[in-house]
């Protein structure tokens, strides 16, 4: 603890100067969360490796940095700095974010149907606090640990989407988070809030990506909430610098019949944490939570899901996969909860990694808590090396060794990017595969 | 590949006093063998007696210890290669277990391999068209379903699926000398018949085909001009297309009696 120590004071005097500046300052609702999530804070501290959530996944190089809040205003980017999250036929609704703070120039949010809002967390608390206060901060607990506290005291932005009974969006809604250089060490405290009302669809991309090689901290928050039957298919593509940090938590609360899918893709940032949690509240509510990660050098990944089925015949299946080279390390931790009247339900949880150095590192970790007692619940969790016999058979084809570890690389992890329904993020997923295993073309793959 | 470039010489693969070591134990003890352009070798023998060793030793599989003898093709060392450059020089093993490759299609797979080898004989690599012609027009010959094609490396495909698959790749790569490690196993007389005629419609004067099997059946559809019986790592008797109906009827019992005489 006595490490991370001295950072209290930073963000408490952090938070004393500007509080009275950030988005819906004087409603007094949230003044109060905001102060009891900073006091919150001053007695927890960041997390360390002694939490068990936190085991493997030491923050301390995120501790010492005494990082300051995001920028009133950043401009003179053009809309070619967004680079990957241009995606080639997208034509997304898309909300762009600079460094924690919406960006009108960047974005092009085009028309929503009727019933269908998508706004500045900043501007929808100016205009309509009253739609917020019901819903903001009650599914993501702001006690849970150190991030959670700083970010629902410092939150400055982020999208507020809300969809009415019935209403089905065709195209996806794109949320861009992009970070730059910028004179001081930043972190930007984002906060998505995602209402989806009964019978609702969308597809909803969280995208975060950086210019240049920026030290600094995204530390997210997404609360999405899925009425009876509603829908959303939710991706997360984390593209940051990897001298970036980026802490971020979906926290879904599912009724009646709805149906969650969270496809995750984690590749770049220094360190990357990942809490993914779905509370499923009534009978038949369904998510798939697919991710995959990528890491080399020194980098640090920590995906940590966590599904309550509260009710009965719920589903959840999870399918996470990485690849490691390098130095670097990687953490998953599958926590399914089945809670007493939870019966019928069926879960299925499936972590497989692939090790292409010696020195990368893997833990993985199981943990089902099953209290009901007609359930089927089950679990895999795999650490390997590509299998050298189906090596031996591309290259007795022809095939370079090079190449054939690559071909079989891009094999073990294309299988997550199948899920992905949306086109144009799985082409630019593959792409990214493609560049980051050298000597595999993209083309003749699909 | 022009015929001439070997010149007159049709001794193309040539094994001599073959020693080969796996995980410290002897298992090929001075194998000599020598293959023509435009033969079918058959090499039989019990389980053990180093078959399928011999095949993917030929083929470059690491694992093995080669601790005596050379083997040539062409008159070059092939030992010494890695096996993807004795792809390139025209060696070929149909694999007893093709490997399933999920996530990498089966055209993209062919492709790459094709052009790699392409590529080291300074020929130009085939676009994806051209490339999809030949493999729609090899799989006919072999009497794959062309929709195999288009899925991931024999994976989920059936038994008798991948070895015609293996045959495919076959026909698509034109190697110079082809080694089937028991194409027959796993396999009913259907499949058998089609994955045998698929091999007979790549016989040809500048190729050579090493048929390793433990069974004759094969041969009946196969047909060798030559069988070699395999037993302890070494051949220990050569003959015509006879010798296998021998083994046939007789075992490989005989043969241990007559090698120990």
């Amino acid at each position: 603890m006595s490490a991370v120590m001295p950072m209290e004071n930073h963000y408490a005097d952090s938070f004393a100067s500007i509080r009275g500046n950030l988005p819906g300052a004087g409603l007094p609702w949230l003044d109060d969360l905001r102060a009891a999530a900073m006091d919150r804070y001053a007695t927890i501290g960041l997390p360390t490796t002694r939490q068990e959530e936190w085991k493997y996944t030491n923050v301390r190089a995120i501790a010492k940095h005494a990082f300051q809040p995001s920028p009133v205003s950043c401009t003179g980017l053009m809309e070619d700095d967004l680079g990957d999250a241009l995606m080639e036929d997208l034509q997304a609704h898309r909300f762009t974010f600079l460094n924690g703070r919406y960006s009108p120039q960047l974005s092009r949010p085009g028309k929503l149907p009727k019933g269908a809002g998508v706004y500045s967390m900043s501007a929808a608390l100016a205009e309509m606090p009253e739609a917020l206060e019901s819903l903001l901060a009650r599914q993501a607990d702001y006690r849970a640990n150190g991030f959670a506290s700083l970010n629902l005291a410092f939150f400055t932005d982020g999208a507020f989407i809300r969809l009415d009974e019935g209403v089905r969006l065709e195209r996806p809604i794109q949320l861009v988070f992009l970070t730059t250089a910028h004179g001081e060490t930043l972190s930007h405290n984002l906060r998505n809030l995602v209402a989806a009302g009964i019978g609702s669809r969308a597809t909803i991309i969280e995208h975060y990506l950086s210019i240049g090689d920026p030290v600094y901290l995204n530390n997210a928050v997404t609360e999405a909430v899925l009425s009876a039957n509603a829908g959303i298919e939710h991706y997360k593509l984390q593209q940051e610098s990897t001298k970036g940090f980026h802490v971020a938590t979906l926290q879904a609360h599912q009724e009646r019949d709805s149906e969650l899918t969270s496809h995750s893709v984690s590749l770049g940032a220094n360190l990357a944490r990942h809490d993914i949690n779905s509370v499923l509240d009534a009978e038949g509510a369904e998510c798939s939570l697919n991710g995959l990660y990528i890491t080399g050098g020194r980098q640090h990944v920590d995906y940590h899901t966590r599904v309550d089925h509260k009710k009965p015949e719920g589903v959840s299946k999870e399918y996470y996969k990485g690849v490691l080279s390098g130095k670097s390390r990687a953490v998953f931790n599958g926590k399914v909860h089945v809670h007493q009247d939870a019966q019928k339900t069926d879960a299925e949880q499936s972590n497989r990694n692939l090790l292409l150095s010696r020195d990368a590192e893997v833990d993985t970790k199981p943990e089902l808590e099953i209290y009901a007692d007609d359930v089927k619940c089950s679990h895999g969790a795999t650490i390997g090396q590509l299998d050298e016999n189906s090596v031996f058979y591309l290259r007795s084809r022809g095939i370079p060794q090079h190449i054939a570890r690559g071909m079989l690389t891009y094999g073990f992890a294309h299988d997550v990017v199948e899920r992905m329904g949306l086109e144009p993020v799985r082409r630019l997923i593959e792409g990214i595969l493609v560049s980051k295993l050298p000597h595999v073309e993209a083309s003749g793959i699909e | 590949m022009a015929p001439d470039k070997f010149g007159d010489d049709p001794e193309m693969l040539t094994i001599k006093d073959l020693r080969v070591n796996v995980e410290g134990k002897e298992i090929l003890k001075g194998l000599d063998l020598e293959v023509n352009a435009g033969e079918v070798h058959a090499i039989m023998g019990p389980n053990g007696s180093g078959k399928s060793t011999l095949a993917h030793v030929v083929a470059g599989r690491p694992g093995y210890e080669v601790v005596g003898g050379d083997v040539t093709l062409d008159g070059k060392e092939l030992l010494d290669k890695e096996p993807e450059k004795r792809a390139c020089d025209g060696v070929f093993l149909a694999f007893q277990y093709p490997v399933e490759v999920p996530g990498v299609n089966n055209t993209y797979f062919l492709k790459t391999a094709l052009n790699a080898i392409r590529k080291s004989r300074g020929e130009d690599e085939l676009d994806a068209m051209d490339f999809m012609q030949l493999a729609r027009d090899k799989a006919k010959l072999v009497n794959m379903d062309a929709g195999l094609l288009k899925r991931s490396v024999n994976e989920g495909f059936s038994g008798g699926e991948k070895k015609r698959n293996e045959i495919f790749q076959m026909a698509v790569l034109e190697p110079r000398l082809a080694i089937l490690d028991e194409t027959d196993s796993g396999l009913d007389i259907d499949a058998l018949r089609i994955v045998s005629e698929g091999v007979n419609a790549l016989r040809r004067e500048d190729r050579a085909i090493i048929v390793v099997t433990h069974y004759q059946r094969l041969l009946d559809y196969i047909v060798p001009d030559f069988v070699h019986v395999l037993s302890d790592g070494r051949i220990v008797k050569s003959g015509g297309r006879g010798l296998a109906l021998e083994l046939e009827e007789q075992g490989y019992g005989w043969i241990d009696e007559a090698a120990n005489a």
